[in-house]
């Protein structure tokens, strides 16, 4: 897949209401500034992919929203892999482009959210039959359960997760997009925040928002003629293993152990070559187990290591210098095409106040469900 | 707020005339697993074929219900509005003896005492008892 590049990004600020609007408008609003941003005419727009628009649109989301855009591709899917949709949306229209089915991708993802009418989509599925009934609904729970697993077997502690939100809050304060751009926080505020699963605290979860992301992508041939210093995926990897925690196959090794395994020999590169992780981290937990299963230190190492790891953009391998998710909010699914959206942003060298320097290799990870659907990407400035 | 709150319901139980047997044997106190008839796999949660070699030749079994806490959790936020007033409770993923796994709830102890590894049992819920029929508690 090499020769897929990343030619436009565009997201819309994580906001905790979008009064008014329906996805399909945040989607036209985010898709215009992406195409933009590419320096392309929304005509040259030959492929689309979508992710699932829960209580908006049910079926037919592809055509749904080519319509709405006024597109005709002649590649459109749609992806619906929790947090990791977005980046693997990124290789899946890399193929669909080395297959010859189009040239350029257009990858969309947006949410509104009017948190006084929450869209439930009424299951019939096993976690529905056989969690629900104890009382075991939604995320907090499966990752609170997958926390306590790390700290049993490796001692990891409650401090030790606690600095993450810490840290990637820290980070915000050079994104004024941020839900929590302006409000640092304390490991005693995070500890003082309440329980919500134990041992999950309130602020090692994310924040529910709405807004939207989206990124262009095309040939590497066709990128060298665009707007911006091209962005080349390297590597890709994807693993899904399970759907119901009780069925994962470990819960201290994820499947981004399998999938960042295979984007580093896509890529040819290790974990000693990166020069920034955009780690996705919907919860405290994240962190000390995507660094393990990046080779950044040996399993059960993870706690220690972030407690001790500097996040800034001053570290020898700075973590979501945009905040991450538990900083900036978490727009469904279009949180996770931040990370996606950030590392472009550092690779190619506009981030601004937050530049990370000489940023030359990321590793971007997806999660979706709990550690259920995963995918890495490798990100390079410029051709290699 | 607290009409609202009033109405809330606990989810209706659903299955499928495949899961049928599953909770009409919990219902008696009896846990039953899956067995694959052609590569003698157990699996929980049941289902059409065998997760393993893909057989569709499964049959019950009743297992004794003795198991470990392969992890828990302590709900003092639910995720579903109509457990606020259960809290807190303890949400737990059992590994049985025979293998398979299952989530449940840990019951009959303090549920911030419940351990990783920690020996349970299968217990059966009153016959006016609300929720699900079977859960577990510590050996």
């Amino acid at each position: 897949m090499s020769g897929t590049a990343i030619v436009g990004i565009a997201e819309l600020p994580p906001r905790r209401s979008t009064p008014g609007t329906t996805t399909l408008e945040l989607l036209a609003k985010v898709a215009v500034a992406a195409v933009a941003d590419a320096g392309l005419d929304h005509l040259q727009i030959d492929g689309l992919v979508c992710g699932p628009q829960v209580g908006e649109t049910p079926q037919h989301v592809p055509a749904t929203v080519a319509e709405y855009l006024g597109l005709r591709p002649r590649y459109a899917g749609m992806v619906d892999l929790g947090g990791a949709t977005a980046a693997a949306m990124v290789w899946r229209a890399g193929a669909a482009i080395a297959a010859g089915m189009c040239t350029t991708v257009l990858c969309l993802l947006a949410n509104s959210r009017d948190p006084a009418a929450p869209r439930r989509s009424p299951n019939r599925n096993p976690i529905r039959e056989f969690d629900v009934p104890y009382g075991a609904s939604g995320a907090n729970q499966a990752y609170a359960m997958v926390a306590q697993r790390h700290m049993a077997d490796f001692g990891t502690t409650t401090e030790q997760l606690m600095c993450v939100p810490v840290k990637e809050r820290e980070n915000a304060q050079l994104n004024p997009d941020a839900v929590f751009h302006g409000r640092t926080i304390t490991l005693e505020d995070v500890r003082r925040s309440p329980m919500v699963m134990a041992p999950l605290h309130q602020l090692e979860m994310v924040m529910p928002c709405g807004g939207g992301a989206a990124l262009v992508v095309t040939s590497a041939e066709r990128a060298r003629d665009l707007a911006h210093p091209l962005v080349a995926m390297l590597g890709a990897g994807e693993a899904v293993t399970h759907r119901a925690l009780s069925q994962a196959p470990s819960l201290t090794t994820s499947p981004l152990a399998a999938a960042i395994d295979q984007a580093y020999r896509q890529a040819a590169i290790g974990p000693n070559d990166l020069d920034l992780l955009a780690a996705y981290d919907c919860y405290s937990i994240l962190l000390p187990i995507t660094v393990e299963d990046a080779g950044l230190c040996d399993k059960g190492e993870g706690g220690p290591w972030v407690a001790e790891h500097d996040f800034s953009i001053a570290s020898r391998l700075p973590i979501n210098p945009h905040g991450g998710q538990l900083a900036c909010g978490q727009a469904d699914l279009s949180g996770g095409m931040g990370h996606v959206v950030e590392a472009v942003r550092q690779l190619r060298g506009a981030a601004g106040a937050r530049q990370v320097p000489n940023a030359e290799l990321a590793l971007v990870t997806g999660n979706g469900a709990t550690f259920s659907e995963e995918v890495a990407l490798v990100l390079a400035a410029g051709e290699r | 707020m607290s009409g609202e709150h009033d109405e809330v319901r606990v989810p209706q139980r659903v299955s499928t005339p495949l899961t049928a047997p599953y909770w009409e044997a919990a219902e008696k106190g009896n846990l039953l697993v899956q067995v694959c008839i052609d590569c003698g796999r157990l699996q929980l949660y049941p289902g059409a074929v065998c997760r393993g070699c893909w057989s569709e030749h499964l049959r019950w079994r009743s297992v004794e219900g003795s198991g470990t806490v392969w992890t828990t959790t302590v709900a003092e936020v639910p995720g579903h509005p109509a457990w606020r007033d259960a809290v807190p409770y303890c949400i737990a993923i059992v590994e049985l003896d025979e293998g398979p796994r299952l989530l449940t709830n840990i019951v009959g102890c303090d549920p911030y005492a419940v351990g990783v590894r920690q020996r349970v049992r299968l217990v059966r819920a009153g016959d006016h008892e609300p929720g699900p029929p079977l859960r577990f508690m510590p050996c």
